[in-house]
């Protein structure tokens, strides 16, 4: 039964694997044969995610049997339609990315380009993985390799967040491993499959371990995705980062909203026993404030890159509370706010550099602080050269259009994708089959426009800021292979908005079956080893 | 044997809080050995505490945990110190870089203002 095809499930974890180990041997003087094995290795990962992708989206679950053992006793790879999902926004992430790279960041520390494919090869064996402690193995591979990203570049700003963001995610891991370890000796069994069935039948005693078992590895899976207040580590680290590392790492955060969505509603979403529904409301909750932070955050910064972090909190928070209001539709339009958040997150990481370049090092605090208790200085200025209109270099007009569509997007304004996101979110929870606690309905859309608001005004002063209050006195310089990765990202958001349909459909079903797992349970136990040829 | 587990797996995992709740990076980190060494302790009592029992099968006889240890907890600790390992010598050497990039030993790279 095992098509040619069924090998490909492997390929996202082997090709970044053989990448990254091909360019520590090869050395890191040898820059462009690395960049040209970097380049094949992400083309290819974009490649098999479109393939994974279509793969995916039908109503069998594909696994991978590694070593061909029985799938209770081997390691099984899952390929769902959630995890295609997941595959294809992290190779376009990492291939932009990586693309942007090349422009400059890949010189400034050693051996960037392999633990930027271990860092793909970690990110992908965590989408892919179908038991607990292979999670946590690639969720080591992930970090790990994302410990050396954040630090990538040095400097004591670097290092310093640094500290902090691996203190917290080895805690978070201990965590994870005490939640996994207490799962085993309860249930006896680690393959999320084989645990879903194993739910119902948990004699009501140990019943209660089990759920403080698997609520201690949620917190590990919040601390990844930053939920409030398990978050303060995300916006200082992400800030600091490295350009192309920081989006990378953005998609980070949405691991950790990965492991919810699949772990959650696989052993407590719709019809699993007397455990149906635990701690939903602790989502809902953590992930209302965790909106509510992050507006704050978005509100009170005065730097670009902390506002990129401040919005992939808000982006965490949406994601959090809408999986936690537990339909089927709110899903669905929870994955497509997914797909919109991480290509804009992306998108805007990598643009915020080329904005920032060529300005003077805290012009935006200082001209948060102009604006706040005014100092007459400048308008003197411009009254004596009498300048009637600016000419915006063309540069800079490319830059500012990017910097609007990242804008309307993160906000979810019209008529872009991010717009089509939060209307997915509200019409479901707020439709007639939206059932459930209303107030958590209204809260949820409270929220969601609220921050939105935010993130509007903070995107318009730094925008009216940056361009055209205070632009760069030279416009900066801009290479062709750092704009076109800005451009990539944004286009595959218009191209989201545009083939809405379809996405939306495909988002769907996804949603449908994670709340309904049968198909990935039967996928996960059609498997008996094949027959060896 | 089950309290004197416990009790150490108890005194590690406090010990270790305490100290990776303290203020400078070389308390921390000692905190995060104790209460990885607590962890993977904890691992490998969900096993079930015995004494002289094998996790690998003797030719012939059929396998059954009456009689044998799990193996999987074993298998699941050596992954746990192996990776816990790496990832404490990673810290390390961000600590050491921490300090000597920012001239203190405080986790926050300088004094909290008196």
């Amino acid at each position: 039964m095992t098509a040619w095809t069924d090998h490909l499930l492997m390929a996202p974890i082997v090709v970044p694997m053989l990448a990254g180990a091909a360019m520590i041997l090869i050395g890191d003087r040898r820059r462009n044969l690395i960049g040209l094995i970097g380049l094949v290795s992400t083309v290819t990962l974009v490649l098999l995610a479109g393939l994974l992708l279509a793969m995916a989206d039908e109503p069998v679950v594909r696994i991978y049997r590694l070593g061909n053992w029985p799938t209770l006793f081997g390691i099984v790879l899952v390929l769902d339609r959630l995890s295609a999902l997941m595959l294809a926004l992290a190779a376009v992430l990492g291939f932009a990315a990586f693309i942007f790279s090349l422009g400059r960041w890949h010189r400034a520390g050693v051996f960037f380009h392999p633990l930027f494919q271990f860092q793909l090869m970690g990110l992908n064996g965590a989408f892919l993985t179908g038991d607990l402690f292979n999670l946590f193995v690639f969720f080591e591979v992930m970090l790990a390799a994302s410990y050396g990203m954040a630090l990538h570049g040095s400097g004591v700003a670097r290092v310093r967040a640094g500290l902090h963001y691996i203190t917290v995610n080895l805690v978070a891991s201990l965590l994870f491993l005490i939640g996994v370890s207490v799962v085993y000796g309860i249930a006896g069994t680690l393959n999320m499959a084989d645990l879903a069935f194993r739910m119902r039948d948990i004699v009501a005693e140990d019943r209660g371990l089990l759920e403080t078992g698997l609520a201690i590895m949620g917190i590990a899976f919040l601390v990844k995705a930053a939920m409030w207040p398990l978050g303060f580590w995300l916006p200082p680290t992400y800030a600091a980062a490295t350009t192309p590392a920081a989006a990378i790492l953005s998609i980070l955060s949405k691991v950790g909203i990965y492991a919810v969505l699949r772990v959650w509603l696989l052993l407590f979403g719709g019809e699993t026993g007397p455990s149906a529904g635990f701690g939903s409301h602790w989502l809902v909750v953590g992930g209302l404030l965790t909106i509510a932070f992050g507006s704050i955050a978005v509100l009170a910064t005065q730097n670009l890159p902390r506002l990129a972090g401040a919005s992939v909190l808000i982006s965490s928070g949406t994601l959090l509370a809408a999986i936690g209001a537990g339909q089927v539709a709110v899903t669905g339009g929870a994955l497509f706010y997914m797909a919109s958040s991480v290509l804009a997150i992306g998108a805007f990481f990598l643009l915020i550099e080329l904005v920032e370049r060529g300005r003077e090092v805290g012009a935006d605090v200082l001209a948060v602080t102009r604006a706040a208790f005014g100092s007459g200085e400048d308008e003197e200025e411009l009254e004596e050269q009498e300048i009637v209109g600016v000419v915006i270099p063309g540069t800079l007009a490319i830059l500012g259009f990017a910097f609007m569509a990242c804008a309307l997007l993160l906000a979810g304004l019209p008529p872009l994708s991010g717009f089509l996101a939060k209307f997915a979110i509200l019409s479901a929870v707020l439709g007639p089959t939206g059932a459930g606690l209303r107030i958590t309905a209204w809260a949820l859309m409270a929220a969601l426009i609220l921050s939105g608001f935010a993130t509007v005004i903070a995107m318009v002063r730094s925008g009216i800021d940056v361009f055209w209050t205070n632009p760069a006195r030279r416009p900066p310089r801009i290479g062709v292979v750092e704009i076109l990765p800005i451009a990539f990202l944004l286009l595959l958001c218009i191209a989201l908005t545009v083939g809405a349909g379809p996405a939306m459909d495909y988002m769907q079903a996804a949603a449908r079956d994670l709340h309904a797992p049968t198909a990935y349970l039967r996928g996960v136990f059609a498997g008996r080893p094949d027959a060896v040829p | 044997m089950e309290l004197i587990a416990s009790l150490a797996i108890g005194v590690l995992a406090g010990s270790g809080v305490w100290l990776l709740l303290r203020a400078r990076t070389f308390q921390v980190i000692v905190g995060l050995a104790l209460l990885s060494y607590a962890v993977n302790l904890f691992i490998f009592s969900t096993g079930g505490l015995r004494s002289g029992a094998a996790a690998i099968l003797r030719a012939g006889e059929s396998g059954s945990l009456a009689d044998y240890a799990d193996p999987l907890p074993q298998a699941l600790v050596l992954t746990a110190i192996v990776i816990g390992f790496a990832t404490t010598a990673l810290l390390l050497v961000v600590l050491l870089a921490a300090r000597g990039l920012t001239g203190s030993d405080h986790v926050d790279g300088r004094e909290r203002d008196r």
